[in-house]
């Protein structure tokens, strides 16, 4: 065989550039995330209980919120009739936030581990945003 | 050479039925994946919908929302202040004081906001007079009938409605309405909002606004913003009920509306 050593180290540099992201990651073991439920609001309630059950809010909470704002504003529902039979605003700023009212400890966990954007926050105020542009 | 031309002719056949046959299958494949698609969509669609999306039962509702300004009680820069000032604190409407501004209601003096109905010889005070403008509402909106993306639609009610949701920014809705009643956002408005008000989103850069008869008090129960403010100088109503306070004051006043003429039939009555 001819060129056996330039072969050789081609072929270990070629590994080694292919398999980089894995060797890049080792050891940097990414937190689970942890969204927090810790808020005065939800401190108050005696059950503790979303508008439907935990594992239908992490599973569809997306598909909800995008069915609640062609409701909201296309067909001028704004009405939530849980499967409990509760009244709720469809709104982010009226219903969701008056609960979950800590962006980064509940929903940013989920969404940077996943590396989701959604770009709700560009117009709708987020919890705590108001007083931020009010002292401009 | 006979038995050559005989075989690129078979050839040539073999392989165009190969590739139509291809195309058809690869076809057929896709409509299967997107039917698969669809179905699986719809099914999330239903897990998503576990309960049910119902109008507000203290919603008001209307035939056809309409509004009639009597100008006769506007009488200091206060009473138009009042109005404008209720809908830009609720609606975070940002203050930018270049041609780039965001206008839901707004002040224009009568000869700008009637410009067909001009003469020399107008009553006193009249020529200079600042007339309250905002979305005409048109019962023949020619905004909705130029937006590619349905982001502007008139409701049942007759509202013409915004949904920022669809909004692509391209401004056809602006270049076709007759009023100047819609905005676009050149910036970023947020930092030009002296107060964010949290129970109502801001728009973002690229989205043309306007005024929506405050359908989101509507929708609750609560009249427009402006027309609260205005100490009864603004009054809000069904057209199609005979019996509301709009159809009640029209039919005893000499009403005008702005630009009459294209016949897109503005809800927004004036009376001088």
């Amino acid at each position: 065989m001819y060129d056996r050593g330039k072969i050789i180290a081609g072929l270990v540099v070629f590994a080694g550039l292919t398999t980089l992201p894995f060797w890049y990651n080792i050891g940097k073991a990414r937190v689970r995330p942890d969204p927090r439920l810790d808020t005065p609001a939800i401190r108050q309630m005696k059950e503790k209980h979303c508008i439907e059950s935990k594992r239908f809010m992490i599973e569809y909470h997306m598909q909800m919120l995008n069915g609640w704002r062609n409701a909201v504003v296309r067909d001028y529902k704004t009405t939530y009739v849980s499967t409990s039979g509760q009244y709720f605003t469809m709104s982010l700023e009226d219903t969701c936030f008056h609960c979950h009212s800590n962006e980064k400890q509940f929903c940013n966990q989920c969404h940077s581990y996943a590396d989701v954007k959604p770009y709700c926050w560009e117009c709708h105020v987020k919890p705590g945003e108001e007083i931020a542009h009010g002292q401009r | 050479m006979d038995s050559d031309k005989r075989r690129f002719l078979r050839f040539m056949g073999i392989s165009t039925g190969l590739v139509i046959g291809s195309g058809f299958l690869g076809g057929l494949s896709s409509a299967l994946r997107l039917g698969t698609k669809l179905g699986g969509s719809a099914l999330a669609a239903q897990g998503a919908v576990s309960g049910s999306l119902i109008s507000s039962p203290s919603a008001l509702k209307a035939g056809r929302w309409a509004m009639a300004i009597d100008l006769r009680k506007f009488k200091t820069n206060d009473d138009y202040r009042r109005c404008i000032d209720a809908c830009d604190e609720i609606h975070n409407i940002p203050d930018i004081p270049t041609g780039q501004e965001i206008k839901w209601v707004w002040e224009e003096p009568y000869e700008n906001a009637f410009p067909e109905q001009q003469n020399h010889y107008l009553e006193k005070g009249l020529k200079d007079k600042p007339i309250l403008l905002m979305c005409n509402q048109c019962e023949y909106p020619p905004c909705v009938r130029v937006c590619p993306t349905g982001a502007t639609f008139k409701r049942r009610d007759g509202i013409v409605m915004m949904d920022y949701h669809r909004c692509i920014g391209c401004r056809y809705c602006m270049a076709a309405c007759p009023y100047g009643s819609r905005s676009f956002n050149f910036q970023d408005p947020r930092p030009f909002i002296k107060h964010i008000c949290p129970d109502y989103p801001t728009r973002t850069k690229g989205v043309v606004e306007k005024c929506d008869f405050c359908a989101e008090r509507l929708d609750k129960g609560l009249l427009p913003a402006c027309v609260e403010a205005s100490n009864g100088a603004m009054v809000f109503g069904d057209l199609d009920d005979p019996n509301s306070d709009i159809r009640k004051l029209l039919s005893k006043s000499f009403s005008i509306r702005r630009k009459p003429e294209l016949g897109t039939q503005p809800s927004i009555f004036y009376i001088l």
